[in-house]
């Protein structure tokens, strides 16, 4: 493999937006895992497969029927655990499978699966166009600059909400808004590992990261560092080797977190 | 001297039982007062009211002369110890974090060092919250409460589950906050001698208010504790029978 990959222009698309989407991912995942909320991702692109059908079935571009889906699906979740007191992991499973019926059967009444519906499925980043990077270089600006701008009271919602709601924050937008946002990256992200691998990407980098044993600024930067790895290594190898780059970048990230759990138990790592 | 806090006939029913009832009384400033009362005699409830987690109430209570229920904008004047802090034993945030999670814009950066100072925790600055023990994780919560310049410090039986000598160390740090701030405390325990060495005046609390007023004037009766003590005893038998 040389440096001539480099040049091509799928490859410099497929690699900016694959880093947008890896910093998004561990951002906002490091939010979800902490809130109990590891699985919300699958939920959300499961219920996204249903709003990529639709789009498919009638003729509109997918992507944005699954922005659509996605966000409300997203504040379904949240509307059924403030409300009627439903766990968090139960919510997840039923809006997961709703999404994944209601896709089957649009797809079904849409004369069944084609190469469009499975690149959703699988992830199809080496395909990405220069609107699609455009959109997802935006799509992250725009969602780290609020996250940023609001930095302190999401950490504090996500570390004891009746604290923060005593320190006068209002903790119900808050999770409103974490859920919007993580629908929209949910979304962003299914271009580059695939509906049925997006949980990896927003769980596996956070929960290694958190083994360093450091603060929460440091703990994003560590979980940034091994996503960006894991998704630039798993693009360039797969193109080296001519295998999935999907399941590839999520098979460097587990072995990461299998290293950094071996470093533990070895006691290399702070406990 | 200022009334800081008014409580005026509060009542609060869930069901058919009486959490609170004709609860009145006021907190003026530099005011170290202990709630005090045996578990399940309405102190946390008595809190949530006044902290506006709970809204369902009859009566009122006014903070800095506004009624709580109109605007939650007091909140930013208090600084409140909860119980027992409930978070991930694994969340990844430093002591320095978690002080600045509540920080209001305008509060200087410098501010999260004094107060690490202040409740002497500053050299574990940098360590993970769930590497500390409970006695030094309630002293980063005190930290965290003062972060703002609060007027008042709400703590709720802040050293529940915390050993003997962080306890006291607890208890110096609150004296020192009330003496050389002159932050208003509000303090609730089941510990009535700690309330006697601390407090200068003293609610006891059953439910409805048993007693408010000077704490010497309390402790000193005897009659009055006996009588107290009496009462708490009975209450608490009959609500665990």
């Amino acid at each position: 493999m040389s440096f001539e990959i480099l040049t091509y222009g799928f490859m410099q698309r497929a690699l900016i937006s694959g880093i947008a989407i890896a910093i998004l991912c561990s951002v906002i995942g490091l939010f979800l895992v902490l809130r109990r909320y590891s699985l919300f991702g699958d939920a959300v692109a499961h219920s996204s497969f249903g709003g990529i059908a639709a789009g498919l079935l009638l003729g509109i571009y997918p992507l944005w029927t699954a922005y659509a889906v996605s966000l409300i699906s997203a504040v379904i979740i949240t509307r059924i655990k403030q409300s009627f007191r439903i766990s968090g992991d139960a919510s997840v499973a039923v809006l997961l499978s709703s999404g994944i019926a209601a896709g089957l059967v649009l797809i079904s009444l849409s004369g069944g699966f084609t190469i469009d519906i499975l690149s959703f499925l699988f992830g199809s980043i080496l395909l990405v166009s220069t609107n699609d990077t455009i959109l997802i270089l935006g799509l992250t600006g725009a969602i780290l600059i609020i996250v940023l701008l609001l930095y302190r009271q999401l950490i504090y919602s996500t570390f004891n909400e009746e604290q923060a709601k005593v320190s006068g924050i209002h903790v119900e937008r808050l999770n409103y808004l974490i859920v919007f946002i993580a629908g929209i990256t949910v979304v962003t992200s299914i271009q580059l590992v695939g509906i049925l691998l997006i949980s990896a990407l927003f769980v596996i980098p956070n929960v290694t990261a958190i083994m360093y044993g450091k603060g929460f600024k440091k703990t994003i930067i560590i979980s940034m560092g091994f996503a960006i790895f894991s998704v630039v290594g798993g693009i360039l190898l797969s193109y080296a080797f001519d295998i999935t780059p999907s399941g590839t970048i999520v098979l460097l990230s587990i072995g990461i977190f299998a290293l950094t759990m071996g470093l533990k138990s070895l006691g290399l790592l702070r406990h | 001297m200022s009334k800081l806090v008014e409580i005026q006939d509060l009542a609060v029913r869930y069901g058919d039982v009486k959490a609170l009832d004709g609860i009145s009384f006021s907190v003026n400033e530099n005011d170290f007062l202990g709630i005090i009362g045996p578990n399940g005699a309405g102190k946390s409830t008595l809190f949530s009211c006044m902290l506006g987690l709970l809204t369902k109430y009859e009566g009122s209570i006014k903070f800095f002369g506004k009624d709580v229920r109109k605007s939650h904008d007091y909140l930013y004047d208090i600084g409140y110890v909860p119980q027992k802090p409930v978070f991930e034993s694994n969340f990844p945030a430093t002591v320095r974090e978690v002080v600045q999670m509540g920080m209001r814009r305008g509060v200087a950066e410098s501010r999260v060092e004094t107060v690490l100072q202040d409740v002497w925790i500053h050299e574990l600055a940098n360590r993970r919250i769930g590497e500390l023990s409970g006695g030094q994780q309630q002293r980063v919560f005190i930290a965290k409460a003062l972060v703002n310049n609060p007027k008042v410090l709400i703590l709720d039986e802040p050293v529940t589950g915390i050993d003997q000598q962080s306890t006291e160390m607890f208890y110096s740090i609150l004296k020192e906050l009330n003496k050389t701030q002159n932050i208003t405390i509000i303090w609730s325990s089941h510990d009535m001698d700690a309330v006697n060495n601390l407090a200068n005046k003293v609610a006891c609390l059953n439910r409805t208010l048993f007693f408010h007023g000077i704490s010497s004037d309390f402790f000193t009766n005897k009659e009055l504790v006996k009588k107290y003590s009496e009462a708490s005893m009975q209450e608490h038998m009959h609500h665990h029978e």
